[in-house]
């Protein structure tokens, strides 16, 4: 098949104030018709300024230095500013991380995806608006010709998604660049958008360039994948060979650092250290001081990109034989039967609405938390997975006394704390802390980080100045931070280093409780394996309970003991980690299940059809009976006309509520009292 | 995903200097910033220790000399009624800088505790102070300080509160504005989650985070306050003569135009717009140093 895109010995330079980096630093590749190459790597390694190189969309001081980009037989790097308009959204379109920032919010979708072809095509205003709706009826935007008028906050993030689709193909281009196309979204949706995709890439035998930071996505979605690190790539291959037997260690860290396939009581394997600085690259082999295999050859001498099917860069690659050291394994918190540290009773949260006029009347409500009922046992993990807007955000905040709901209880170490007055809570506080899921955004950039972690004692009047300044020092270690940060302001931190920060101000008053809302989602995966690694670590030594909320269930699996599933409002299914992982019962979690993007090519195409499809529907007036049934593909009449109870499925307090469960309840028992009963995990 | 490389890892960071003294040299390295307190600097020089080499009688009025073009004796020149006009512009400077970076002050900081309050309340107390502001707004500002101004014999501390009392409604409605985004951070949050009450959330986050914005704003109060003051004197409604001010020269000269009496015109003319815009350089560097996310680039 053709070439769509030659990319050879590409060069691209940024010039800040403060030097020049050199994010892209010889990359090659060929990417021809109809096929899918992934560029995957951690942030801060060159892959959107490759894919920007393409678009030639540097930011301010980018310049592409040396190299050459062939679209066909058009060399890029050579073309004007009027030539690369032409090419732009024509012949390359691009789609970018976030469906709300590149969509104008003032435009009708009908125009924004009309105004691409009027722009490259000798069309009438009519013509082009037909056009328009095919593609968008092409992404699968339902009721495409309706919606030609909706404005982009009428829709919801995945169906957003799909106009920018829309207008990245409307002229049907040769080569499609996604950026981290599904970052943005929630599993469920990212299955859907990456399904058409790749379906489209096939129907319109396209080139796809699918830059993501993610081995999940690119397994079942790409042909080959290139490995980048600090501007280079690698290794790459066809897909299925880099997954049976990646050979570059870098490749092997990315793999080994994700959550999924390591047992709760082995440690996860964090990357050392951070991805180097490109202003100045450091001499040989650039991941040298981060590789477990490096010798001083790596560390005197730059590797090559060995010239095969599957090429790395590596003077010590891994060998297919070579058996991987396991993980070290790491005690899991003692659970016995002990006693509740949390419990929550019939939790209700509704949001009312109102009008607009100056009344105020309240015209409805949103159903955020519908009767929500669990008990979280002393030092151990309980994790809360669901979909955005299914109301687990809204439970931490509650759990934490940040709002107050609208009914049912929350009983903390054996007091109520529903109900009680912010003066009464403050002597509360330090026992239940939040744990962000932004680290920058929950610390205050004008503070230095000694104040930011002096803060808690100071408000709670914990010992005098000295003593105070010990214990942030004292934290500090605990965290792993070098002591000389207390100087420093959060801006000067990376995002792992920054969710540190969180982790040691949430840890000053020594609470009892955690709630972690989301605290490794905005992180790479390396970084995410250091900051688990370290709030097991943690709460080992201080004996902490952790609330664990997530959108993604193969990190719920391994940090947690119990899992509890949400879906808009209301818990379905709660249980021992491996029990609702590995056997789930209701249709929703087994769908939340198959939309985990797994690392292995694989598996990954035999459940192409599987996952939660549709979207969530509005929580202002949520479906009678079973939440879920509108998108259940086990759904009956009973489902609307009844609420499903909560039934137990074993022994262990493994519960879900669903009529048309995945395996029958088992028979009554006895006691059928509200809450988790705490667990061992079970061992396999 | 951003491409920009990672921050270096930043364990090697010596301690950094602290507060005040790393704002200045933020600062000063700043060209504009460097003019601009120049200018600010000189002018004070020149109010204050100027009349102390430069003795001239600014009580007595002395008619046999008015009107007198600018010479060896006068090198300003003299006024209407006799006074030296250069002893004049340094006397006069003194009021017009003191009552302006007075009001600009007063106004920045009642402004400033007015919308932070206001922001972090919300509800019917945002709803209630910020009416009040609104109210205030709705009047006429000089049709409040030619009314408050001829009620009582202006005294240059009247004149601050008067020009205070006009000029707090900017800064109180933008760091409302500011308030209101700024209480719903996950760090504002994550105070009130530690017990730290309302106040302490006002205080120590959102007032600070918005100073960026307080302090570019308190500089163009200065550079308004003076202009307020000039006006009002235009008017006739300045501090009562033999005081001086920058502005009340100013109109008093206006009426020579046509004479063809420069010297009176010119001088307080470009001392208020050069002392003006000194302070919006000043104004923007700081905006720039306050803005700790700005530096180390």
């Amino acid at each position: 098949m053709n070439p769509v895109v030659t990319v050879v010995d590409l060069h691209t330079d940024i010039t800040l104030r403060k030097g020049v980096v050199h994010p892209v630093g010889g990359v090659n590749f060929i990417v021809r018709e109809g096929e899918s190459l992934g560029i995957v790597g951690e942030s801060g390694c060159g892959k959107t300024m490759t894919a920007l190189s393409i678009m030639r969309l540097l930011p301010p001081g980018g310049k592409i230095v040396s190299g050459s980009i062939a679209l066909g037989d058009v060399n890029l790097t050579a073309l004007d500013e009027a030539g690369m308009r032409k090419v732009r959204g024509n012949r390359i379109g691009m789609i970018f991380q976030d469906p709300m920032t590149s969509l104008n919010p003032c435009l009708t979708i009908g125009d924004q995806v009309s105004e691409t072809v009027l722009l490259h095509r000798e069309v009438t205003r009519e013509q082009a608006r037909e056009r328009a709706a095919e593609v968008l009826d092409l992404v699968g935007l339902p009721h495409a010709r309706e919606r030609m008028n909706s404005y982009p906050h009428l829709l919801s993030g995945g169906m957003r998604q799909r106009v920018v689709i829309a207008m990245a193909l409307a002229c049907e281009p040769e080569l499609l660049i996604a950026d981290e196309p599904t970052t943005a979204l929630d599993a469920t949706i990212q299955k859907q958008i990456l399904e058409l995709i790749d379906d489209l890439r096939r129907r319109l035998g396209m080139a796809v360039i699918l830059v993501t930071h993610d081995l999940g996505v690119i397994a079942g979605h790409t042909d080959r994948v290139a490995v980048m690190y600090a501007g280079k790539i690698v290794e790459t291959s066809p897909t299925p060979e880099l997954f049976a037997n990646p050979r570059h260690p870098y490749t092997e860290a990315l793999f080994r650092a994700r959550p999924e396939n390591v047992d709760p009581d082995r440690r996860l394997y964090a990357i050392p250290g951070l991805p180097p600085d490109l202003s100045d690259p450091p001499r040989g082999c650039r991941f040298a001081v981060r590789c477990a295999y490096a010798t001083d050859e790596c560390r005197a001498q730059e590797p090559e990109l060995t010239a095969s099917n599957h090429s790395f860069a590596c003077f010590h690659p891994l060998d297919s034989k070579q058996q991987v050291a396991p993980n070290p394994p790491t005690p899991l918190a003692t659970t016995q039967q002990a006693a509740p540290v949390l419990e929550v009773r019939n939790l209700v949260r509704e949001f009312p609405v109102t009008s607009n006029g100056v009344l105020q009347r309240k015209i409805g409500a949103i159903s955020a938390v519908a009767d929500v009922s669990f008990t979280v046992s002393a030092e151990e993990t309980f994790g809360l997975v669901g979909e955005s807007g299914c109301g687990k955000s809204t439970v931490s905040r509650l759990l934490v006394a940040a709002d107050t709901p609208t009914s049912g209880s929350i009983i903390f170490d054996g007091v109520e704390i529903t109900g009680k007055s912010n003066r009464e809570l403050r002597k509360y506080r330090g026992n239940f802390q939040l744990m962000f899921q932004d680290p920058y955004a929950s610390l205050d950039p004008r503070m230095r980080v000694g104040s930011i972690l002096r803060e808690p004692l100071v408000i709670q009047h914990r010992g005098s100045t000295v003593e105070q300044e010990n214990t942030v020092v004292r934290l500090l270690d605990e965290v792993g931070l070098p002591r000389t940060a207390v100087h420093q302001y959060p801006h000067e931190f990376s995002g792992g280093q920054r969710q540190r920060i969180g982790l040691a101000r949430a840890l000053a008053l020594r609470p009892k409780l955690i709630v972690a809302d989301e605290p490794v989602s905005a992180l790479d995966v390396s970084v995410q394996a250091q900051i688990l690694n370290l709030m097991r670590d943690l709460q080992r030594e201080h004996q902490l309970t952790y609330v664990f909320i997530s959108h993604d269930l193969s990190v719920v699996r391994y940090v947690a003991t119990t899992i509890g599933v949400m879906y808009l409002g209301k818990l379905v299914e709660i249980g021992p980690a491996e029990q609702v992982y590995t056997a789930a019962v209701h249709p929703y979690t087994r769908g939340l299940i198959d939309t985990i993007p797994l690392a292995d090519p694989e598996r990954e195409r035999h459940k192409i059809k599987a996952g939660v499809r549709g979207e969530l529907p509005p929580a202002m007036n949520p479906p009678s009976g079973c939440r879920f049934r509108t998108r259940c593909p086990r759904a009956s009449d009973k489902c609307a006309a009844e609420q499903p109870p909560m039934v137990p499925f074993s022994e262990q307090g493994h519960r879900a509520a669903c009529h048309h469960p995945l395996r029958s309840p088992i028979p009554l028992l006895p006691s059928t009292h509200t809450g988790a009963a705490p667990t061992t995990p079970a061992t396999e | 995903m951003t491409a920009i490389p990672a921050e270096d890892a930043t364990s090697a960071h010596p301690p950094k200097a602290h507060g005040f003294t790393r704002t200045m040299s933020a600062v000063l390295t700043n060209k504009l910033a460097v003019v601009g307190l120049g200018i600010i600097v000189a002018f004070i020089v020149f109010c204050y220790a100027g009349p102390l080499i430069y003795h001239t009688d600014q009580v007595h009025i002395e008619l046999s000399q008015a009107a007198l073009a600018p010479s060896a004796a006068h090198p300003l020149g003299t006024n209407e009624v006799g006074y030296d006009q250069l002893g004049r512009l340094m006397v006069g400077g003194q009021t017009s800088l003191e009552v302006g970076v007075a009001a600009a002050l007063l106004a920045t900081f009642f402004g400033t505790v007015w919308g932070a309050i206001a922001g972090y309340a919300g509800g019917l107390i945002d709803s209630a102070m910020m009416r009040v502001v609104d109210a205030l707004l709705a009047v006429p500002a000089l049709f409040l300080l030619l009314f408050l101004a001829s009620i009582a014999r202006p005294t240059p501390g009247l004149l601050i509160l008067v020009i205070a009392l006009v000029s707090w409604l900017g800064p109180a409605r933008l760091v409302r504005g500011a308030a209101l985004s700024l209480r719903t951070r996950d760090f504002v949050t994550s105070a009130r989650l530690m017990g730290g009450g309302p106040w302490r959330a006002v205080f120590r986050h959102i007032a600070p985070n918005a100073i960026g914005t307080v302090v570019v704003n308190a500089t163009f109060q200065v550079a308004d306050a003076i202009l307020i003051l000039a006006a009002l004197s235009f008017l006739g409604l300045g501090i009562p003569p033999p005081a001086a001010n920058w502005g009340d020269m100013l109109s008093s000269g206006i009426s020579y135009t046509y004479a063809g009496y420069w010297w009176l015109i010119y001088p307080p003319g470009l001392a208020i717009v050069c002392v003006v815009i000194a302070f919006n350089f000043l104004g923007d560097a700081l905006r720039d140093s306050f803005d700790v996310r700005l530096q180390k680039r």
